[in-house]
C-alpha cells in the first residue's frame, strides 16, 4: 500500500496529522529518544490507518496512539540488552499511562518544544524542513518526497539523518529558556517561511501536492501562533503567508507563465484571505517593536489593498522597505527597495540604487539584478538597453517560466522598436 | 539546489572503453556505484541513468508524409551523452565535488579517467512575486 | 523500453532563440505544454527537463589533490543539452515518432522548427551498458 497517497485522502488522515505532534511530544518527553520516538509514532499512525477505518475511530484517539507508541518503545528497549534494567520501569509506566488516559499531559507545550527541536539551528534548512513536515506536520515520507520532487528513499534518509543529528547534538526535549527562545523561534519561523515558499512558488511537479505545502505552512504557523499568541512576529509571518497566498490564482497563466504583480488579474485574488491577513497584522503591529515578517506582511498588505496597480501606495511601500533594509541584509530586499524608490522618485533613482549593488557578490551575477535593471531602463525610456538586460537575465535564470517571461519582455520591446 | 551532472564521450572514447579489461570496467563501476550509495545515504540522490551505446543513437528531424526522418550519421567529433546524475545539494561547490568524484573514477590500470563532467543547475520553482 | 529524447544546441542557437518574437515564443511554449500533456495522457511520460542557458554550465574534472577543477569556458562549437524527455514505449519506432513530433515544434513564423532530436535507449544498470 502506498501510504503517501492514501493518508491524506482518508478522513482519518486529517485527524492523525493533528494528533501526531502531540503524541510525539509526549513520547519524546517520556523516553528522551527522539529518533526511536519518531519511528514509534509513525508505526502507531500506520496502525491507526489500518485499524480505525475498520473498527471506527477510538473515543480517545490520542490516548490510543500514545499507548501503541509507548508499547513500541517498550518493545524496542526490551530488545536492547544494555537497557534491560529500565525495561520493567518502562513497561510499568506504559501500563500507568494507558490507565490514566493522558488527558492531564500538557500536550500543546510539547508540540511547541517539538517544533523548536525540529527547527534547531544545528540542522541544515533542508533537514529541518523535512523533519518538521514529518514530525510536526504529520506528513508521510512519501508525501514530503513528492512535494520536493526527490525519491522517497532520499527523503527518508534526510529525515533519518536529521533525527540522528538531534540525538548527536544532545538537544534536550524541553522548552528553551528565555534567552534561547528568541533564536529558536527565529529558526522556527525561517523554516516555516521556507516551506511556504517552496509550495507557493512550485512550477512543476504534481501541482496539487506542491500547492498543499503552502497550506501546510499556514496550518503550522497558525498552530505556532496558538501556542504563543502574544508573539507578534509569528502573527506577522502568518499574515505574510495569507496575504501572499491570496494572490496564488492570479500569478500563473494558462501555460504556467509567470504573471508579475503589476499585471495580475486582481479579481482572482482571495479578498477574504486578504482581509484576514490585514486584520491579523493590524492587531499585531501596535503591540511590540516591529520585526521583518511584520514589515514584509505590511508591504504585502499595501499591494493587496490596491484595487488596481495604479492605486498602489508606493510611498508607503518605499517607507516600509526603508525600514526593512535596516533589519534584513537579504539582497532581494534591496532590489525591491530600488523598485519602490523608482516608483516614487523616478526610474533613474532606482537605477542609481542598483549601481550600488554591483559590488555585492551575492547579487551581482543574479538574474534578478538584470531583470530589475531592465524593467527600470524600460521605464526610463531606454528600450534598447532594457531588451538587452531582459535577454541577459533570461540567460541567467534556471527557471523556465521565468525565462519565458523575460524573453517575452525583450520580444515585446523589440516589436515596439520595430524590429520583430 | 538541483543539478544535473552530464558525462559525455566521443565514439572513439566509447570504442576505447570497449578495450578495457573486465577488471578495469568493474573497478570503474564500483567507484560509481559506491558514489551512488553515498548520495543515497546523504539524502542528495535524485536520479541516475546510463544511456545505450552511441552507435545506436538516431537523430530525428521532423516528419515527411507522417514518417519520422531519421538518420544515424554523426561527425566523428560529436560528444555523446553517456549518462547523467541528478543531485539535490546545498551548494554549487558540493555539486562540483560530486562531479569531481565521477571524473576521478579509475580507468585502465587504475588511473583516473579525468573525464570532464558538465554541471548544470535546474530549477523546479519560481521566484516570489 | 525507456528512451531519452534530447535537444542540443550550440551557444549561437540560444542567442537565436532569445530573439524570437512574442508570438513565436508563446506558440512554442503552448506546443510544448500540449505535447507534455499528451505524453502524460498516453502513459509514456517518465521525465522531462528544460535546462538553463549554457553560460551557467560548469565543466568539472578531477583535480590532483581531490579538489575538483572547474571551468566555464567552452568553444563556440560545443553542443549543449537544452532539454530532454524520457519516455517508456513499446518500440524504437514509437520513440522516433514521438521525437519527430517534438522536432516539428513550431519555430519562427510558426513553421515546424525540425530541430534535430537525438534518440537513445536508456539502460537499467551498468550491466546493460554492454558497449
Amino acid at each position: 500500500m502506498d501510504w503517501g497517497e492514501q493518508l491524506s485522502d482518508l478522513p482519518v488522515g486529517e485527524l492523525l496529522r493533528e494528533l501526531t505532534p502531540q503524541v510525539l511530544g509526549l513520547v519524546v518527553r517520556r523516553f528522551r529518544d527522539f529518533d526511536a520516538a519518531e519511528d514509534a509514532v509513525q508505526e502507531a499512525s500506520i496502525a491507526a490507518v489500518m485499524q480505525w477505518p475498520r473498527d471506527g475511530v477510538p473515543e480517545n484517539p490520542r490516548a490510543w496512539l500514545t499507548q501503541v507508541a509507548f508499547r513500541k518503545m517498550a518493545d524496542g528497549i526490551r530488545s536492547e540488552s544494555a537497557r534491560r534494567r529500565r525495561e520493567t520501569e518502562v513497561v510499568e509506566e506504559a501500563a500507568r499511562v494507558s490507565e490514566s488516559g493522558l488527558d492531564a499531559a500538557p500536550v500543546e507545550d510539547d508540540a511547541l518544544v517539538l517544533l523548536f527541536m525540529c527547527c534547531h539551528p544545528a540542522l541544515t534548512p533542508s533537514s529541518a524542513i523535512a523533519l518538521t513536515l514529518r514530525a510536526v506536520g504529520g506528513l508521510t515520507t512519501a508525501e514530503i518526497a513528492n512535494a520536493f520532487l526527490v525519491p522517497e528513499a532520499t527523503m527518508a534518509q534526510r529525515i533519518s539523518r536529521a533525527k540522528q543529528t538531534i540525538k548527536a547534538s544532545g538537544i534536550p526535549f524541553q522548552m528553551p529558556n528565555a534567552e534561547e527562545r528568541g533564536l529558536g523561534l527565529r529558526s522556527v519561523l525561517h523554516v516555516l517561511y521556507l516551506i511556504f515558499n517552496e509550495g507557493y512558488t512550485a512550477t512543476s511537479g504534481p501541482r496539487l501536492r506542491r500547492a498543499d505545502l503552502s497550506q501546510e505552512a499556514i496550518r503550522l504557523t497558525r498552530m505556532t501562533l496558538r501556542l504563543q499568541p502574544e508573539n507578534t512576529e509569528i502573527a506577522g509571518l502568518l499574515a505574510l503567508m495569507l496575504l501572499t497566498d491570496a494572490r496564488r490564482h492570479a500569478r500563473t497563466g494558462p501555460n504556467d507563465e509567470l504573471i508579475p504583480l503589476s499585471e495580475q488579474n486582481r479579481g482572482l485574488w482571495d479578498r477574504k484571505q486578504i482581509a484576514d491577513g490585514v486584520a491579523l497584522l493590524s492587531a499585531a503591529l501596535p503591540k511590540a517593536s516591529v520585526g521583518p515578517y511584520q514589515l514584509q506582511a505590511a508591504i504585502a498588505a499595501v499591494h493587496d489593498e490596491a484595487e488596481r496597480p495604479e492605486d498602489t501606495d508606493w510611498p508607503q511601500i518605499l517607507a516600509l522597505y526603508d525600514l526593512l533594509k535596516h533589519m534584513s541584509d537579504n539582497p532581494m530586499v534591496i532590489l525591491n527597495h530600488a523598485i519602490a524608490a523608482a516608483m516614487v522618485h523616478g526610474p533613474q533613482k532606482g537605477l542609481n540604487l542598483l549601481d550600488g549593488l554591483k559590488g555585492d557578490r551575492r547579487i551581482a551575477e543574479h538574474y534578478r539584478l538584470d531583470a530589475v535593471r531592465a524593467h527600470l531602463l524600460e521605464r526610463a525610456g531606454d528600450s534598447e538597453a532594457a531588451a538587452r538586460y531582459y535577454r541577459a537575465a533570461a540567460g541567467k535564470t534556471v527557471n523556465l517560466p521565468e525565462r519565458n517571461y523575460l524573453l517575452m519582455q525583450a520580444a515585446r520591446l523589440a516589436t515596439m522598436m520595430g524590429r520583430t | 539546489m538541483k543539478y544535473i551532472l552530464l558525462m559525455s564521450g566521443s565514439k572513439a572514447g566509447v570504442d576505447g572503453y570497449r578495450t578495457w579489461s573486465k577488471k578495469d570496467i568493474d573497478a570503474h563501476m564500483a567507484v560509481l556505484t559506491s558514489l551512488n550509495r553515498e548520495l543515497a545515504e546523504s539524502g542528495e540522490f535524485v536520479a541516475t541513468q546510463g544511456l545505450a551505446a552511441p552507435h545506436e543513437a538516431k537523430v530525428v528531424r521532423g516528419l515527411r508524409e507522417g514518417i519520422p526522418i531519421t538518420d544515424g550519421i554523426f561527425p566523428e567529433s560529436k560528444e555523446f551523452l553517456l549518462g547523467y546524475w541528478i543531485v539535490d545539494v546545498a551548494t554549487p561547490e558540493r555539486a562540483y565535488e560530486i562531479a569531481g568524484r565521477i571524473s576521478a573514477a579509475p580507468g585502465p590500470g587504475g588511473v583516473p579517467t579525468n573525464m570532464p563532467i558538465e554541471v548544470r543547475e535546474f530549477a523546479t520553482r519560481a521566484p516570489q512575486s | 523500453m525507456k528512451y531519452i529524447l534530447m535537444m542540443h544546441g550550440k551557444k549561437g542557437a540560444w542567442d537565436e532563440y532569445a530573439k524570437w518574437s512574442k508570438e513565436d515564443l508563446q506558440r512554442n511554449v503552448e506546443f510544448m505544454r500540449g505535447f507534455n500533456k499528451e505524453l502524460h495522457d498516453s502513459g509514456v511520460f517518465v521525465d522531462t527537463k528544460g535546462l538553463a542557458w549554457p553560460q551557467e554550465a560548469t565543466m568539472v574534472r578531477a583535480g590532483n589533490n581531490g579538489e575538483p577543477v572547474t571551468d566555464g569556458v567552452f568553444p563556440e562549437s560545443k553542443e549543449f543539452l537544452a532539454g530532454y524527455w524520457v519516455i517508456d514505449v513499446e518500440s524504437a519506432e514509437q520513440a522516433y515518432k514521438i521525437a519527430a513530433r517534438a522536432s516539428a515544434a513550431p519555430g519562427p513564423g510558426g513553421k515546424p522548427a525540425n530541430m534535430p532530436i537525438e534518440v537513445r535507449q536508456v539502460l537499467g544498470s551498468h550491466n546493460d551498458l554492454g558497449f
